[in-house]
């Protein structure tokens, strides 16, 4: 296989972090290639260098046999790179092909472009309407609309950055004929990921980055998933063990919860019902943007709802608000760490204070024993093991790991009856992920009943007794994670979103 | 080129300098414009900022350091709260009028009784309810109905300032004045007096209030937990309602007591250096004020040092309107720079200047 793309010697430093240090690979024509590694591993500086957005200090790029200086995202994409980004770029206003309209240099008439959108997108199997609005679309749809965008530009590679995160197992297989399609017509893909057996499926060659340097390649289909993430991390892994214990009374029941978001673009709960046991672990898997927020809020005490659709062991509590339900023993750890979680330029004892205070008495008389708030946080910090100078640092200061170890810690040191806890594991490099994982394990074994809302389904499956899925604001019927199989838990997320839109539709007016 | 550069947490060192290089900046760019008027610009500046201290006719203007001090400082208290949770109450001016008009009204219905055990702590209690009664309207508009409180509160302020003119020419009016606009004259009411407590300071019970203010800000902020959800609600509203705040509750608790203090610097003035309700009653405290609380970081201590600094432009103003013949204008421009220069620097507590030119971002 001749190289399409060589990068030799790359070297990117901010200040106080050296992001990539003398990193080289090389993608072939017509392979893909993944970049694999842990958050915080330099995989984003690296695509961002090879797409322009970022000048690197040091090194070479060759493309196409030519010395490749890409000084802007424009001058990478005349060249023949595409990327994708996790975070969309779309204007929900807009309808799809008014989207990539605005993406192109020329755009052609519009009714020629609508043509050519629907032509891409039924060669590759991404099926797309051009007329409909991004805003009614779902984020895998959202995402072809990105990579049809960028198949447009007729690319030589195509950068996809963590491109199934917001994907149901569904989408993903579909994803994957496309891209397989792409690499037969001689495209090469590098793809970007820290999901081993997605590699491990769909890749022919691997770069390895840990702490900015290149550790390792390999070619991923030779390798175990769990050779591919010790080289990944750097050490073995310990997966957390779940201990066999007896489930309890029932703790937390919601009875057709429906609750309005408080964001207009968010997804109001409809008719959402669950019991969780004391010692249970509920799953409660779902696409991004399905009402995750909203059900912690709903459970948190932030949005509040009819008393009776939500229970604590029989007693209503859907009225209270987040300190009154503190006080019962209901706590959350919310998915946004910075700004939800916690204040990003309060310091860690703040921080600690600022969900702690009514269940550990830090408040006499409405005064803060700011003493007994630096002791707790500073325990806190030791049992959870939390790299940081010092309580007294901002909690901005703290990588995601570190400040998501923070959280969930807070609120599992306060012996929670109840704890419910969104995207535990995002963004958390894999051995805090694995000690937080333990960390919910250990409480569900100590009698407390835990609701784990979360993206990553090899985590729900990890850890959940039963499993359930958003979707639309709706819950499926939870059933036990024990034997439960990738497709059902695809349907259960709703399936292919966009593919099935018929059929549903069948459905709905057949009852 | 010049460029900024995101600092990975705010300076320390910087937000403590801002107010002293926007000070001198202001002094540079104000001796300009003097210069500009053709008045010498360090003989301005030295009557503005230093002969009121330690020049000839010191021992009278010291004295109405705290007098222009005094009321400066507690609206400015009261502000900085709301300022630090998001909440903008512009509308001090309005507020500082009402307490002074329920303030004043009280001590006049009890006129010529003698009871000052009475009637002072109830002017007191007047001019508070009046200043908290009127940041109440934003506030209760506010959580209800979703309106902004900054256009609400500032144009309350004309309307205050039209209830003003209509009790000093009617209700208010003094019966033994001729048919002159304005009331009484309180210091002359000795139960309703604010007099200067010890002769020659300027030191009346406003400024009293002012720095028991002071330190009851600074112990809310650092020790209660109400200050601390102020500050975290000014920090990220959302985890602010993680931790169990009420949104609402607190906008009223920041209107309402911003409110209170500035009608009770209103009452006390009124009572006080000024004497009586009239027309020109207010001077514009109200809206300075939101200076002294930026200028003062929106820290107590901060703000009663911005206070006094404030004060001594306004009284330097005055010398200088006096014996240089400078436009009253020119001494609100020159407030008004300080402001303009203060918010500007504040850039470099976040920012970096880079020179030269661009690297890879």
């Amino acid at each position: 296989m001749t190289a399409l793309l060589s990068v030799q010697g790359l070297r990117k430093a901010y200040p106080g972090v050296v992001a990539n240090d003398d990193v080289s690979f090389t993608v072939g024509k017509g392979e893909v290639h993944a970049l694999l590694g842990e958050n915080g591993a330099g995989k984003s500086t690296l695509v961002k260098m090879v797409y322009g957005l970022v000048k690197p200090d040091e090194g070479q790029m060759i493309f196409n046999d030519g010395a490749y200086t890409p000084g802007s995202p424009h001058e990478a994409r005349s060249t023949g790179i595409a990327m994708v980004f996790q975070h969309f770029s779309l204007f929900e206003a807009l309808d799809v092909a008014e989207n990539v309209a605005l993406g192109m240099e020329n755009p052609p008439p519009m009714r020629e472009l609508a043509a050519s959108i629907r032509e891409v997108s039924e060669t590759y199997g991404l099926p797309l309407d051009p007329s409909r609005l991004v805003g009614d679309l779902s984020a895998g749809e959202r995402q072809r609309v990105e990579i049809i965008r960028c198949l447009l530009q007729d690319p030589k590679l195509l950068i996809m950055d963590e491109p199934t995160s917001v994907l149901t197992p569904q989408e993903v297989d579909i994803l994957f004929e496309t891209l397989r399609k792409l690499q037969a017509e001689g495209t090469s893909i590098l793809y970007i990921s820290h999901k081993l057996e997605e590699i491990r499926a769909l890749c022919d060659g691997a770069t390895i980055l840990r702490l900015g340097k290149v550790v390792g390649s390999c070619d991923p289909r030779e390798k175990s998933a769990r050779e591919l993430a010790e080289m990944m991390v750097g050490t073995e892994l310990k997966s957390p063990a779940a201990t066999r214990h007896e489930l309890g009374d029932v703790a937390l029941t919601l009875k057709n919860l429906s609750v309005n978001s408080s964001n207009p673009f968010g997804t109001s709960l409809k008719n959402v019902s669950f019991d969780v046991r004391e010692g249970e672990v509920l799953g409660i898997g779902g696409v991004a943007g399905n009402g995750q927020d909203e059900l912690l809020g709903a459970l948190s005490g932030e949005l509040k709802s009819v008393s009776d659709a939500v229970q604590l062991g029989g007693k209503p509590i859907g009225h209270l608000g987040p300190n009154q339900r503190r006080q019962l023993g209901v706590l959350a750890a919310p998915e946004e760490r910075l700004g939800h979680a916690a204040a990003p330029d309060m310091s860690l004892v703040e921080n600690a204070a600022l969900s702690a205070w009514v269940r550990m008495g830090m408040v006499r008389n409405g005064f803060i024993d700011w003493a007994m708030a630096r002791n707790f946080a500073e325990k806190v910090i030791d049992d959870y093991d939390v790299r940081t100078p010092g309580s007294a640092n901002a909690a901005r200061a703290l990588s995601g790991g570190n400040l998501q170890k923070f959280v969930i810690g807070r609120e599992i040191l306060q012996k929670p009856n109840i704890l419910i806890v969104n995207q535990p594991t995002w963004g958390v490099d894999a051995s805090a992920a694995a000690a937080i994982r333990q960390a919910i394990l250990d409480l569900a074994a100590g009698g407390a009943a835990v609701v784990c809302i979360s993206q990553d389904l090899d985590e729900l499956m990890e850890i959940s007794n039963r499993f359930a899925a958003l979707n639309e604001g709706r819950l499926s019927e939870p059933r036990p994670a024990q034997g439960l199989t990738i497709d059902e838990i695809g349907l259960m997320m709703g399936g292919a979103h966009g593919m099935e839109v018929a059929h549903i539709h069948e459905e709905e007016g057949a009852s | 080129m010049i460029r900024l550069e995101k600092r990975p947490t705010p300076s320390q060192t910087w937000a403590y300098l801002t107010p002293l290089v926007a000070v001198v900046a202001t002094m540079i760019a104000g001796g300009i414009l003097f210069a500009f008027l053709d008045k010498d610009p360090v003989v301005a500046i030295r009557t503005i900022f230093w002969d009121p201290i330690f020049g000839e006719f010191a021992f009278y203007y010291r004295g109405q350091l705290l007098v222009k001090a005094g009321p400066l400082i507690l609206i400015a208290i009261g502000l900085s709260l709301g300022f630090k949770a998001g909440i903008w109450n512009i509308g001090a001016e309005g507020q500082y009028i009402m307490g002074a008009i329920f303030g004043a009204a009280v001590g006049l219905a009890f006129y010529p009784m003698e009871a000052r055990w009475l009637i002072f702590p109830l002017m007191i209690l007047a001019g508070a309810f009046g200043g908290f009664l009127w940041a109440m309207i934003p506030g209760i508009l506010k959580t209800r109905f979703n309106t902004n409180e900054i256009l609400v509160s500032l144009l309350l302020v004309y309307v205050a300032e039209s209830i003003l003119a209509s009790m000093s020419l009617g209700l208010l009016r003094n019966p033994e004045g001729a048919g002159f606009p304005g009331s009484r004259n309180l210091r002359q009411y000795e139960s309703a007096a604010n007099n200067e407590l010890i002769a020659g300071w300027g030191m009346h019970w406003g400024v009293v209030a002012a720095f028991i203010a002071v330190i009851f800000a600074y112990i809310l902020l650092s020790r209660h937990i109400m200050g601390f959800n102020i500050r975290l609600t000014g920090e990220s509203p959302r985890a602010a309602r993680f931790a169990g705040v009420n949104p609402n509750r607190l906008i009223l608790f920041c209107l309402g007591l911003s409110g209170a203090l500035a009608g009770l610097a209103g009452m006390f003035e009124v009572a006080g250096p000024a004497g009586q309700i009239s027309i020109d009653f207010n001077v514009g405290y109200g809206f300075t004020a939101i200076i002294v609380a930026f200028l003062g970081r929106l820290h107590p201590i901060g703000i009663l040092l911005a206070g006094m600094l404030m004060a001594l432009t306004y009284i330097g103003g005055e010398a200088a309107q006096a014996s240089l013949g400078l436009p009253a204008a020119a001494i609100q421009a020159f407030q008004g720079m300080l402001l303009f220069f203060l918010l500007a620097f504040d850039v470099l507590t976040n920012f970096r200047v880079r020179f030269g030119r661009e690297a890879a971002v």
